[in-house]
C-alpha cells in the first residue's frame, strides 16, 4: 500500500504529463487527418503523378520506424534552420506518420463507395471536391469509422515515443517518477490507466458515434 | 437546330475499339432511341455526350460546347444534361427532397426554398410528392427511378440522357417509368434514350438507332425498324427482342 500512497503523491505530475499527452495527440490527430484526406485523394484521382506521390507517402511512412521520423524533425529541424519546440517536431512526426495510415484507411472508405456516386455527382455539374464532399466522403465516413478509431488510439499510445525527445508528456513524467522514487511495477501501472482514461472514452464514443451512423440509413 | 453533332468520333479503351467513326447529329426537341447487342457501345455513346467518358478522336459538340477540346468547361456543360442511369444512382445519405435539391442548390446556386420547390413540382410531376422525406432506401426500384428523373429535370438541362433506366426495374414497375418518361418526350424534352423497350420507341422515339460493335450500323424511324429494317444484324437483333427476348434477357 505504501508504494501506491508515493505514487498518488506524485498525481500532479501525472496529470501534467497527461495534459501534454492530451494536447499533443488533438493536434497531431487534426494533422494527420488533414493529411490523409489528401492523401487519399491523391490516390484515387485520376492524376498519375499524385497517385504516385501518395503512394510513396504511404509506403514511406509505414514502413519506417516512428522514432526516426520523429528524431528526424527533432534534430534535422536545426540542422535546416528551423527553431521550432520539441512539442511542435514531437507533434509533426507524430501527425506524417499516422497520417499515411489514415490516408489508407480514407482511401479504403472512398473505393468502398459505389462508382455511380461519383458519376452521379458529376454529371449534375458538380467539380470532383464538391461531389467529393457533399455524396462521396459522407458515405465513407461510416466505413471509415471503425479502422479511423484503431487509428486514433493507437496515435495516443504512440505519442509516449515522444519522451525520448524530452517532451514531457505522460511517459516521460512517470519514467520521472520511477526514478525518483525507485518503485517502478506501481508507477507504470497508474500511467496505463490514464493512457485509458483517453483510449475508452474515444473508442466508446466512436461506437456510439457508429452505431447512430448506422441507424440513419 | 442541332445539339449534338458526333463528327467522325472513335473512342479506345487501351486496344478495344468502342466507337467506331461515329457520325450523329441530334437536333432540339428530338427523341433518339439507341438499341443494340450488350457490349455494342451504347452506353459509351451515351456517356460521350456529357464526358463521362472523352472522345479519342473527332469532333463532339455538345450545345456548342467543343467535348474534343479540353479547355471546355465541362462543368458548365453538364448542368444542361440530366443523366438517368440504369442503377438509379440516388444518394442513399440523402432524402429524396435532398437528392433532387442538392445539384441546384449546389451548382446552379439557387436559394434552398425555391430549389425545393422545384423539387416539389417535379416529384409531383413523376407522381410520388409524398416521398419527399424518404430515404432512397424505402423506396421501390420504380419510385427511385422517377426520383432520378425528377433530379435530372430540376436542373432544368436542356438534354435528358438514359442509360437502360428500366433494366433494371421488376417487370411491374417498368411502366410507371416509361410513362414519365413518355410525358417528358411529348413536351419536347431533347433525349437520347439506351432502351430495349420498343413500345417506348413506337410511341415517342423519332429516330431509332441500331449499334453493333461500335459502329451505327442502321438508322430509321420506328415504323421503319418494325417492318423493314435493312441489315441483317439489326433484323436479327430485333426478332430477338420482339419475340420475349426481353424477358430471358432479364
Ligand atoms: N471503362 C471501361 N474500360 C474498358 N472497357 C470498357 C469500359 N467501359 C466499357 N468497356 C467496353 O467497351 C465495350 C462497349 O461497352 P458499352 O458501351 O458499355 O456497351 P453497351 O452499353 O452497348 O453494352 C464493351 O466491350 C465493354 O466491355
Ligand atoms: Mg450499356
Amino acid at each position: 500500500m505504501g508504494n501506491w500512497n508515493d505514487v498518488l503523491s506524485y498525481s500532479g505530475k501525472y496529470l501534467s504529463g497527461l495534459g501534454i499527452t492530451l494536447e499533443v495527440s488533438l493536434y497531431a490527430l487534426l494533422l494527420s487527418l488533414a493529411i490523409g484526406v489528401v492523401i487519399a485523394i491523391f490516390r484515387v484521382t485520376s492524376s498519375k503523378l499524385l497517385n504516385a506521390f501518395g503512394a510513396a507517402y504511404v509506403e514511406f511512412f509505414q514502413n519506417t520506424p516512428l522514432i526516426i521520423q520523429v528524431f528526424f524533425f527533432y534534430y534535422g529541424s536545426p540542422a535546416m534552420g528551423l527553431n521550432i519546440s520539441g512539442l511542435a517536431c514531437g507533434t509533426l512526426g507524430l501527425a506524417v506518420y499516422t497520417g499515411a495510415y489514415m490516408g489508407e484507411v480514407f482511401r479504403a472508405g472512398i473505393q468502398a463507395v459505389p462508382k455511380g456516386q461519383m458519376e452521379a455527382a458529376r454529371s449534375s455539374g458538380m467539380n470532383y471536391l464538391q461531389a467529393m464532399g457533399y455524396v462521396i466522403l459522407p458515405q465513407a465516413v461510416k466505413i471509415i469509422l471503425p479502422p479511423l478509431t484503431n487509428q486514433m488510439v493507437n496515435m495516443v499510445k504512440n505519442s509516449a515515443i515522444l519522451s525520448t525527445i524530452a517532451v514531457t508528456d505522460l511517459m516521460y513524467q512517470t519514467y520521472l517518477i520511477s526514478s525518483d522514487t525507485f518503485i517502478v511495477f506501481e508507477v507504470f501501472i497508474f500511467a496505463a490507466l490514464l493512457y485509458l482514461t483517453i483510449t475508452v472514452p474515444l473508442s466508446t464514443f466512436a461506437n456510439l458515434l457508429e452505431r447512430r451512423l448506422q441507424r440513419s440509413s | 437546330m442541332t445539339l449534338i453533332r458526333f463528327d467522325k468520333v472513335n473512342k479506345w479503351f487501351g486496344k478495344l475499339h468502342v466507337l467506331r467513326d461515329i457520325h450523329l447529329q441530334i437536333r432540339e426537341g428530338e427523341v433518339v432511341v439507341v438499341i443494340g447487342p450488350s457490349g455494342s457501345g451504347k452506353s459509351t455513346l451515351l456517356r460521350c455526350i456529357n464526358r463521362l467518358e472523352a472522345i479519342s478522336e473527332g469532333q463532339l459538340t455538345v450545345d456548342g460546347f467543343r467535348l474534343d477540346d479540353p479547355k471546355t468547361n465541362i462543368n458548365l456543360l453538364r448542368q444542361e444534361i440530366g443523366m438517368v442511369f440504369q442503377h438509379f444512382n440516388l444518394y442513399p445519405h440523402k432524402t429524396v427532397l435532398e437528392n433532387i435539391t442538392l445539384a441546384p442548390i449546389k451548382v446552379r446556386k439557387i436559394a434552398k426554398e425555391e430549389a425545393e420547390k422545384t423539387a416539389t413540382f417535379f416529384l409531383e410531376k413523376v407522381g410520388i410528392p409524398e416521398k419527399a422525406q424518404a430515404y432512397p432506401s424505402q423506396l421501390s426500384g420504380g419510385q427511385q427511378q422517377r426520383v432520378a428523373i425528377a433530379r435530372g429535370l430540376a436542373m432544368k438541362p436542356k438534354i435528358m440522357l438514359f442509360d437502360e433506366p428500366t433494366s433494371a426495374l421488376d417487370p411491374e414497375m417498368i411502366n410507371e417509368v416509361l410513362d414519365v418518361m413518355k410525358a417528358l418526350a411529348k413536351e419536347g424534352m431533347t433525349m437520347v434514350v439506351v432502351t430495349h423497350e420498343m413500345g417506348f420507341a413506337r410511341e415517342v422515339a423519332d429516330r431509332v438507332i441500331f449499334m453493333d460493335n461500335g459502329m451505327i450500323v442502321e438508322e430509321g424511324t420506328p415504323e421503319h425498324f418494325f417492318t423493314n429494317p435493312r441489315e441483317e444484324r439489326a433484323k436479327l437483333f430485333l426478332s430477338k427482342i420482339l419475340t420475349g427476348g426481353r424477358a430471358s434477357k432479364r
